[in-house]
């Protein structure tokens, strides 16, 4: 379980790999604030190696969508499986995340 | 009560329990993946769908225990939080307890439909319980207790 960042052209890359849940949320809003500190702007959250996400996970992803657009920064996300498609669905997160 | 550990415990720490489950675990989350990879191993176990172990049961426990930790005990470390799963031919039952005053289920119940929810970064975990399970309540005098069912299809 963790989080691996890498640079796809001019995009910042997180791939969430196992949970995003109450005991690793921070170290994800850390880890995606540290790339923002640095200047980076285009994010995308890969979660093609996620297996599940609850509330904690859902609220940092909300909190980060917010201070990157405070910046004009972008945040996407990508690969989500049929159960985290459900999840965003069931919170209406689908209508605030790009989802790709 | 067991001690609070000292580095991530391994999941294995629940490997030799069998149904139904009940056990304490400290009041710290790093407990929470352990039991509720316990507890998704024995609803496999036990026949229960595919989706319902990867997805409805993991992510509803996951949030009842860390209400219980964070909310219920605040994370004190000399309180617990105790887990109970039954599960038979008709359906699977969690109880999780703390050693908090116990909270009103409505009054905390956030609606995704409302205007500026979707903004909020907190608030959702009971809303996810309760679309993910069948039933979500408090026990009849003992408001420190939320107990989840999830009936076979």
């Amino acid at each position: 379980m963790g989080f691996q960042v890498r640079k796809d052209g001019d995009t910042c890359v997180v791939a969430v790999e196992g949970q995003l849940i109450v005991g690793n949320r921070q170290e994800l809003k850390q880890r995606v604030l540290d790339e923002l500190e640095r200047g980076e702007r285009k994010f995308l959250v890969d979660f093609g190696q996620t297996g599940y996400i609850d509330s904690s996970g859902l609220g940092v992803l909300v909190s980060l969508s917010k201070r990157i657009r405070e910046l004009n920064g972008d945040l996407r996300l990508s690969n989500l499986n049929d159960d985290l498609k459900t999840l965003f669905e069931l919170t209406k997160l689908d209508t605030l995340f790009q989802i790709a | 009560m067991s001690e609070p550990a000292t580095t991530s415990p391994a999941d294995g720490w629940f490997g030799e329990l069998r149904f139904p489950i009940d056990v304490r675990i400290p009041s710290d989350i790093r407990f929470i993946e352990p039991i509720v990879g316990a507890v998704v191993r024995r609803c496999a176990a036990h026949a229960f769908p595919a989706r319902v172990c990867r997805f409805n049961v993991p992510v509803a426990l996951t949030e009842a225990l860390s209400n219980a930790i964070l909310r219920g005990n605040h994370e004190d470390s000399s309180k617990g939080v105790r887990i109970r799963a039954t599960i038979d031919d008709r359906a699977l039952i969690l109880e999780v307890e703390d050693e908090g005053a116990g909270f009103d289920l409505e009054a905390c119940m956030l609606d995704p439909n409302d205007d500026g929810n979707v903004f909020r970064e907190d608030g959702r975990g009971l809303f996810l319980m309760c679309s993910l399970m069948d039933r979500v309540e408090r026990i009849p005098a003992r408001a420190n207790v939320v107990r989840l069912t999830l009936h076979r299809a």
